[in-house]
């Protein structure tokens, strides 16, 4: 019995154990649910208010943001520059070449951010800043060594520091890896709703990588359905003719 | 219904409807995926934003000024038009193909004796109506190379297109129509949005 | 006589348009024994035409400048009415083209289609494979994200390995020193007009050819042998309209059902179908971590890098490369074999045959990952496989213990 339960102890923490033994840091489980408008609209508002001062979405319209229930006022007012209209383009004046002396990479563009990184790896990383007094911008990250991005929520966040252990493998060779976080000053929220805002985050990145991916899905039952309705219809076409072949 | 074939019933009926309704269902299924790529062709959103209503602030106008703004790549035209001007246009309906605008040239609620909403500033696109020139503006009343009795309005130097200050086009000319009114509202006294009625309009 | 009959009646008299519609449709005879395996070459035909009507739409809104491309594809997902789908239809139809080309190749393995009269067949269906996978090439490099960037890379260098001229001739392919504006716009150029075009003659040769002497069946046996004495027709032929029509269609929507669903609900495919990578532009100063061929090619990837290099020298792996789809070429006249089919082969020629499958699909799935020593390994084993198959052929078929062939087709 009791073999039984360390075997099923063993099988439940399997995946842990391949992440473990896998290259990348473990990524922690983002909280996307694209059908939650309120989620993706406060995702939208963090997104303008944090990411679009040095990032840019340069394929993304502000007048798109209507898919997720915002109207064309709600965008005028909250989301936009009074110079801006809701055709345009998420666009920054900030200039790559300058942005690249200031960060040592000119920040991407997040249009498709969430299609190439994943949501989880986005999801840790937003929440794996911490103090690092080596790094010029005074920031390093469990998922990004080295980034040259800041802490850009460090208010709400707060700052951490990031405790490492050593771990020896089976052959005997030692690596350093990520153990746990430790808020040294508190930010203006808690870390539980920290996260609940950056999973609204990246939940709006995720819907902007694909604006078509909510209608898509519909059309995509709605095919399906329509197509078995044919294959109804054409298995007893084919039925009925196939009775002369014997 | 049925006849005997190789010893097998066969049921004509049957398979007249069954091609029908595969035939049917098959062609929605064609036209399901036609449908989209005819669509694709329409203005994309990038269009649509370029080609979206146009904010014009119409307080440096002075009487008897144009001022030119592009809307949908086209030009429009925003004429400020003085006392002596708006007097003139009843008086020369003989000369005029359309003098009550009765072609659909213009919003509805344009559709009246100075083709506008306002009667001072006449709002037109500038493009003639006969092989897409854009006709010049010409305010000048009897202006030696247009004609003692010009009374002042839009030549087309292309071939020859007359207009007056409302738009109205002339007789004999090749141009068939006035030009065309585009949808406008006034978002205050000085500010003109063009490319959408009023709401309610 | 009716009026559509009188119009028949003028055309026919000046195009043969009633003949043609007979030799090809109501009075070709296909044995009546076609299994599950003999869908896959109207729906080869099918995806072809899909690609090339969604290609013609994509191309009015793409644009193949270095600078342009990566964002031009993100206009046609978002700001184009409809682009996501037509984009996605041909992103997805891309893979689903080897997966059907796959299986009908495999089919002909099985049932000996490339055996005697149907050699010429085979070989325009190698050459359509062939471009297939040119024309597959080319085209992934215009979304110029980074893995159709390194990608071509990658596969530009290995002409690189060719002696002597190989500098030289991969300079000229690029159009530049590096993968550049030029080369996209000469891929792009290859991709939706060339190959295309030569893919399209290749289908009709393909077609002519196996019309003129008629489809093979899971018996490997030859229905013409048997004909009705009275009217000429194959005893066991059945008229390819309607009955492969109806049967056809059925199979069609079998088919869109597979295709829709990744389509409208994992058109990424797991990675499969669309890159994460590939999401990123082209950025010539920064390779990605790993680099892998699409998997349709991943097989002749891995053949590739199981060849250890010659004097420092990758040209041996790119023979090898080559040479493993010469040897299709050649696969009717290496097989020896009395039977056809694999319902009449003996044991050896499909302990053969699985031992192939395996390897190819075994090369596919190293192909797919980083090359570590054990995969190396793997790979080596699974690529002399794969060339034994073909090189040993003449006589393991000759001395396979075959059973008798049935003079007709069984149900």
């Amino acid at each position: 019995m009791k073999r039984l339960k360390n075997f099923l102890l063993l099988l439940a923490a399997a995946p842990v154990l391949a992440f473990a033994s896998g290259a990348g840091p473990h990524l922690d489980k983002a909280p996307v649910n694209l059908a939650d408008q309120d989620s993706l609209q406060r995702g939208a508002r963090m997104f303008v208010n944090y990411c679009l001062n040095c990032h840019s979405a340069s394929a993304m319209r502000y007048s798109r943001l209507q898919d997720i229930g915002l109207s064309e006022d709600q965008i005028k007012e909250n989301l936009l520059f009074a110079s801006e209209k809701p055709g345009e383009l998420m666009k920054i004046s900030m200039p790559k070449a300058e942005a690249k002396a200031w960060f040592g990479a000119a920040p991407p563009d997040l249009s498709v951010i969430a299609r190439s990184r994943g949501a989880d790896w986005l999801y840790t990383y937003l929440r794996g800043f911490y103090r690092d007094d080596s790094r010029a911008t005074g920031w390093n990250n469990t998922v990004f060594d080295k980034v040259g991005m800041p802490h850009v929520m460090w208010s709400l966040q707060g700052e951490q520091i990031a405790h490492y252990k050593t771990v020896v493998d089976h052959e005997g060779k030692e690596t350093h890896v990520f153990d746990r976080f430790e808020l040294i000053k508190p930010g203006t929220v808690t870390l539980a709703e920290y996260d609940a805002q950056v999973g609204d985050l990246v939940n709006y990145l995720v819907w902007m990588g694909e604006p078509a991916q909510l209608q898509r899905k519909k059309l995509g039952i709605i095919v399906l359905v329509f197509l078995g309705i044919f294959f109804v219809v054409a298995y007893y076409l084919k039925k009925e003719f196939w009775k002369d072949i014997h | 219904m049925s006849q005997e074939v190789d010893g097998h019933k066969m049921n004509p009926s049957k398979r007249k409807f069954l091609i029908a309704a595969t035939s049917a269902v098959g062609g929605v299924a064609a036209a399901a995926v036609v449908i989209p790529m005819v669509l694709s062709m329409q203005p994309s959103q990038r269009a649509k934003a370029a080609g979206a209503p146009v904010e014009v602030d119409i307080s440096k106008v002075e009487p008897g000024m144009l001022l030119t703004v592009e809307w949908r790549g086209k030009p429009v035209w925003i004429v400020n038009r003085t006392k002596e001007m708006l007097a003139k246009l009843p008086t020369i309906d003989g000369m005029l193909t359309d003098p009550k605008s009765e072609q659909p040239q213009q919003p509805a609620y344009c559709t009246n004796s100075t083709r506008s909403i306002k009667p001072e500033y006449l709002v037109a696109v500038g493009i003639c109506t006969h092989l897409g020139c854009s006709p010049t503006f010409r305010p000048e009343v009897g202006a030696a190379d247009l004609g003692g009795d010009w009374p002042g309005g839009f030549f087309c130097p292309c071939h020859g297109s007359r207009f007056d200050l409302a738009a109205r086009v002339f007789k004999n000319v090749p141009a068939p129509t006035n030009l065309v009114i585009p949808p406008h509202q006034y978002l205050s006294d000085a500010k003109l949005l063009i490319g959408v009625d009023a709401k309610g309009a | 006589m009716s009026a559509l009959q009188k119009m028949m009646g003028w055309v026919d008299d000046r195009f043969p348009l009633t003949a043609t519609y007979k030799a090809h449709l109501s009075e070709y005879y296909a044995p009546k024994n076609f299994n599950f395996w003999y869908f896959f070459g109207s729906l080869a035909l099918l995806v072809l035409v899909l690609q090339i009507v969604t290609g013609i739409f994509l191309t009015m809104n793409y644009k193949p400048d270095a600078e342009l491309a990566f964002a031009s594809v993100e206009y046609i997902m978002r700001d184009v009415d409809w682009g996501w789908l037509i984009r996605y239809m041909h992103s997805t139809g891309a893979s689903m083209f080897f997966v059907v080309v796959y299986l009908h190749m495999f089919r002909g393995l099985m049932y000996g289609s490339y055996r005697k009269p149907r050699e010429l067949i085979w070989i325009f269906g190698v050459m359509i494979y062939l471009a297939l996978m040119a024309e597959a090439f080319l085209g992934y490099l215009l979304p110029w994200g980074q893995m159709s960037y390194w990608g071509a890379q990658v596969i530009v260098n290995l002409f690189a390995a060719v002696p002597f001229i190989g500098e030289d001739l991969s300079i000229w392919i690029r159009g530049d020193y590096v993968i550049g504006d030029a080369t996209l716009n000469r891929f792009f150029a290859f991709h939706v007009i060339a190959l295309p075009l030569v893919l399209l003659g290749l289908v009709v040769v393909h077609l002519v050819a196996l019309h003129e002497v008629g489809s093979n069946n899971p018996d490997g046996v030859e229905i013409k042998k048997h004909k009705d004495p009275v009217t000429h027709i194959p005893l066991d032929g059945i008229p390819f309209h309607p009955y492969y029509t109806v049967k056809d269609i059925v199979g069609v929507i079998v088919f869109l059902m597979v295709f829709s669903a990744i389509l409208f609900f994992a058109p990424e495919m797991g990675g499969y179908f669309l890159e994460a990578a590939n999401f990123v532009p082209a950025d010539p100063l920064k390779t990605p971590e790993h680099i892998a061929p699409l998997w349709y090619f991943t097989p002749f990837y891995a053949i590739l890098r199981a060849v250890p290099p010659l004097f420092g020298s990758q040209f041996p792996g790119v023979v090898a490369m080559g040479m493993s789809i010469v040897l299709m070429f050649f696969l009717p006249w290496l097989d020896r074999s009395k039977v056809k089919s694999i319902r009449y082969r003996g044991p050896i020629y499909k302990v053969a045959l699985a031992l192939f499958i395996i390897s190819f699909i075994g090369l596919g799935y190293l192909g797919l990952l980083p090359s570590t020593p054990v995969a190396t390994i793997f790979a080596q084993v699974f690529s002399v496989i794969y060339f034994l198959f073909f090189l040993l052929m003449p006589w393991y078929t000759s001395i396979d213990k075959t059973k008798p062939e049935p003079e007709r087709v069984t149900g």
